[in-house]
């Protein structure tokens, strides 16, 4: 990239332009459908942008009208996106799994013209709720399926509009041209509302400063190149799906490949191969659980094999990985277990060509990213908001550690407030939240400082920054000892067995939990021990189960006991929840985030049974189906004490 | 002959041809047992056509006697307009009629993929050479004929089964295989022997959405054998309704729910 020509790429038409000019001929877009991996050039992608353009200028979308995308990830959704903005209107991603209500609201606090839907599904929760949508024009659908009989008075589908579009190119095309040149670097470029783990959702207002700044920035400090491969697969509507599948896609020229179905993600994973990778910790939490469960059933050779070789990369991977010292002998005893164990590992994994992995949105447990980074993936952390366009932090590489975050990234001044808060400044800071002056005062202050509600401090030897825990969230106990429940939640997590934890003991003389079991590892395990179980509800209650559980907290408990800081937080009694967490009780966010508040007042009979010595309780929870159906589920809950380091409560006494 | 050309649209707005296929007058006997005693009724072309009645009533015998499988000792079985003859299961299939079984017949130990390509025999004629060597035609077709069953795989979301051996998977999707791949054999007629039978109610509303969808989509007829009351009555256009070899009723859902010897039927009266 020259820099005259970074000059001229200030909107996302602009980079398009540059793309087919530079790129043309390369893939853009890939989708796996009907079994083959489809493919759309940069010149074939923007043909295709532009068709739908025209037809949204013949729907009569203006500039500055916001467009709404909801479905998987699809190139067609994508260009849907870079659709609306070419012709400076403003493309609204929802999370596709969101519920009648959620988009409801959304659509309206948004005043929605035009809502791009995925399939049948979204189309109908959208006609659900049109009668409070008073701005919704028209729906473009893209899967016809079972739309058929639908009225199509305010119904298209996406390639007939397209074809609308391609038809009345003499006549809207130099709407279309003079719409792509009349952007400039302060526009609007996107609007991306946060999961919310408190209250209402919020509209995060992105300009092309925004988002194209951002993508330089980041695609610099990781080297990335237009031969990158990426898998689009994580929700549109969050920010790092947008600043990796299109920002930086964009930027860089790098090709989007798009999984066939979720359900097919981890052989399309395999056969894409990306070369630049991010997921959720909990993404590789299911992936290690898996390994581990096949493993299980392995033949005694292979178990030792991989557990021999596993042993051997957890001493010297990391370090290899981060270019320190390793002896000759070990790095050796490494080659050979890359041939036998970590490469076909990889390749199973799909991460044989990951040259830039990240995991973020959720701290990930020591255990488990040494796991990864020991194999010789370049697994790294970053730390970051939609209101930054993600990045605040990014670990260099070499300066790779499970427990901190980072430096802060290029372009970003971090600082610590008073009160421990973390705040950023940086040319990613949002512009504001639609509509709610309020909450954008509260959250930037005048000189652009960005208040993150994380507690957190930079190490003073390495200059990273470490994250404590929500700075909403880190309390202290009854007898003042300080309480920070992700750092014990994230400690019981990394067990395959336990899916979800969520530590109470704010204000409270010791600290509870409660548990939610990975049905797919514990079941596995009940099925090699022939334990009979009729669903989640009754494995959950297993006294053999309860046991597991127990084992695990407890081995916790000992590891936090060393931490002096954090020993108050040792779990002393638990129990293991009848139901799984769940996004459409409202017990988590979309991104998968536990909601404490909701889950503390939703449980709270259970919770009082904690504290008050109860060995049962029966309780009965509302619970919502997929279709929004509401259903209860009742059950007695067998409550447990855990064994806890004593010493370490005698030394706070 | 079509006895009642005139087509007509239903209320929800899908178009009900002419008479696609009419029994005329069937009885089955197997030995001294009579299976289904004098039997008329039709399936008009892209109906949903419901065969409904309780244990041991005829219903899969009447499905094998449509399919080819049986044929009737007395009565005419009518196609398309003409009189069909006494048919092999295979010369019924030519004739563009598909069906998934009761107890579900699949080729366990074969992927997903291979199952549901089994279907497309019928439109493959590739020479035994050219299939043994894999060469010109039979390459050609195999690409074809993948590309249809890709798209019953992506209609019916098995994709990610696809490789899947079919030993390995759950009930409720080894049915929906067994549809993919009557499916895949582009059938005029579907019949359909309980689609649903031993499936959750999760289960049961997608397949019944798949059986929609599909006469939705392709205007495929569909005649179904299924026990679940209110699956029957939801989706289907027309139900007859069977007891002891005999039709009992015929009509609409909601003509045959009013019907009072559907209702003995149904609730165990005593029989003569």
């Amino acid at each position: 990239m020259t820099a005259t020509d970074s000059a001229e790429l200030v909107s996302i038409p602009a980079l398009l332009a540059r793309n087919v000019r530079e790129f043309g001929d390369k893939a853009a877009y890939r989708e796996k459908e009907f079994g083959i991996w489809q493919s759309w050039t940069w010149s074939e992608a923007v043909e295709q942008i532009e068709a739908l353009a025209l037809g949204l200028l013949s729907l009569g979308a203006n500039r500055g009208d916001h467009i709404a995308i909801a479905g998987r990830n699809r190139p067609y959704l994508y260009w849907s996106m870079l659709a609306a903005q070419s012709i400076g209107a403003v493309p609204v991603p929802i999370y596709q799994d969101a519920v009648g209500d959620e988009i409801a609201y959304v659509l309206d606090h948004c005043n929605a013209r035009f809502i791009v839907a995925g399939d049948q599904e979204q189309v109908d929760k959208i006609l659900d709720i049109r009668a409070d949508l008073k701005n919704l024009e028209h729906i473009i659908y893209l899967d016809a399926r079972g739309l058929r009989k639908y009225d199509h008075s305010i119904l298209s589908q996406f390639h007939k509009l397209q074809d609308a579009g391609r038809a009345a190119k003499a006549t809207l095309g130099p709407e279309l041209v003079a719409r792509q040149a009349g952007q400039n670097y302060d526009d609007i470029c996107v609007m991306l509302y946060t999961s919310g783990t408190t209250g209402r959702p919020k509209g995060v207002v992105l300009s092309n400063r925004n988002v194209i700044e951002t993508s330089k920035n980041s695609s610099q400090f990781d080297n990335l190149g237009p031969n990158e491969e990426v898998l689009a697969y994580l929700p549109m509507a969050w920010v790092g799906d947008y600043t990796f599948s299109m920002g930086q896609a964009l930027w860089t020229g790098f090709c989007v490949n798009c999984p066939e179905s979720p359900e097919t993600m981890m052989t399309d994973l395999r056969e894409i191969g990306p070369t630049y990778y991010f997921a959720p910790p909990r993404v590789f939490e299911n992936q290690l659980t898996n390994v581990m469960i096949r493993m299980e059933d392995a033949g005694r050779l292979k178990q030792w094999m991989f557990h021999k070789s596993m042993a051997h990369a957890k001493t010297v991977g990391p370090a290899l990985l981060s270019g320190l010292p390793v002896s000759f002998m070990d790095r050796v005893k490494y080659w050979l277990g890359d041939k036998f164990i970590y490469g076909p590992l990889k390749n199973t994994l799909g991460l044989s060509r990951v040259r830039v992995g990240y995991t973020a949105g959720e701290a990930i447990g020591p255990e488990l990213f040494d796991f990864y980074r020991s194999l010789g993936i370049n697994l790294k952390q970053l730390y970051g908001q939609t209101e930054a366009t993600v990045y605040v932090t990014i670990q260099p590489d070499g300066e790779v550690r499970a427990d901190t975050v980072g430096v802060p990234a290029p372009g970003v001044e971090v600082r610590i407030g008073d009160n421990g808060e973390i705040y950023y400044r940086s040319p990613g800071v949002f512009v504001e939240y639609y509509n709610n002056p309020e909450s954008t005062a509260s959250t930037k202050d005048k000189e652009g400082w960005v208040a993150t509600g994380d507690a957190g401090f930079f190490e003073e030897d390495s200059g990273h920054l470490r994250i404590i825990d929500r700075a909403k969230d880190v309390g202290k106990m009854a007898d003042g000892r300080l309480f920070a429940p992700k750092y014990v939640e994230n400690k019981l997590k990394f067990f395959p067995n336990i899916l979800e934890a969520v530590v109470f003991g704010n204000d409270r003389e010791f600290c509870t939990a409660f548990i939610n079991i990975d049905l797919n590892a514990v079941g596995n395990w009940a099925e090699r021990n022939n334990i009979a179980y009729g669903g989640y509800q009754e494995l959950s209650q297993h006294p053999e189960v309860l046991d597991m559980i127990q084992a695990h907290i407890e081995e916790t408990n000992l590891s936090i006991a060393d931490d002096s800081m954090l020993s108050g937080c040792q779990v002393n009694r638990f129990l293991v929840l009848h139901k799984e967490l769940d996004a459409d009780d409202g017990e988590m966010t979309r991104t998968r985030k536990v909601r404490r508040r909701i889950v503390e007042e939703k449980f709270s009979d259970l919770i009082t049974g904690l504290y008050d010595g109860s060995e049962r309780v029966a309780t009965t929870t509302e619970v919502t189906y997929e279709d929004g159906r509401k259903g209860s589920i009742s059950a007695t809950l067998e409550l447990r004490d855990a064994a806890i380091v004593a010493v370490q409560r005698m030394a706070a006494e | 002959m079509f006895d009642q050309p005139e087509s007509f649209v239903t209320a929800d707005g899908r178009t009900i041809g002419g008479v696609m296929m009419e029994m005329k007058n069937i009885t089955l006997r197997f030995g001294g047992v009579v299976a289904i005693k004098d039997i008329s009724f039709d399936i008009r072309e892209g109906e949903i056509r419901a065969i409904i009645g309780p244990n041991g009533a005829g219903k899969s015998s009447m499905l094998n006697v449509i399919s080819g499988f049986y044929n009737p000792q007395d009565g005419e079985v009518w196609y398309k307009g003409e009189r069909r003859p006494s048919m092999k299961p295979f010369e019924v299939a030519r004739q563009g009629i598909a069906r998934t079984f009761q107890n579900i017949a699949l080729f366990e130990g074969m992927s997903v993929l291979d199952n549901v390509m089994t279907g497309r025999l019928n439109h493959m004629n590739a020479g035994i050479m050219s299939q043994a060597f894999w060469y010109g035609k039979a390459q050609r077709e195999e690409t074809e004929n993948r590309e249809v069953v890709e798209r019953v795989l992506d209609f019916l979301e098995i994709q990610h089964i696809r490789k899947t051996p079919v030993s390995r998977l759950p009930y409720g999707l080894k049915k929906r295989v067994e549809l993919a791949r009557a499916l895949a054999a582009d059938p005029k007629l579907l019949l359909l022997d309980e689609p649903m039978a031993g499936m959750n109610v999760e289960e049961k509303e997608d397949m019944s959405r798949f059986i929609l969808d599909v006469n939705d989509e392709f205007g495929t007829t569909i005649a179904l054998i299924e026990h679940d009351m209110s699956v029957v009555m939801d989706i289907s256009d027309r139900v007859v309704v069977m007891d002891y070899g005999k039709k009992i009723g015929d009509g609409t859902p909601t003509d045959v729910r009013s019907n009072q010897a559907v209702i003995d039927a149904y609730l165990g009266v005593a029989h003569d």
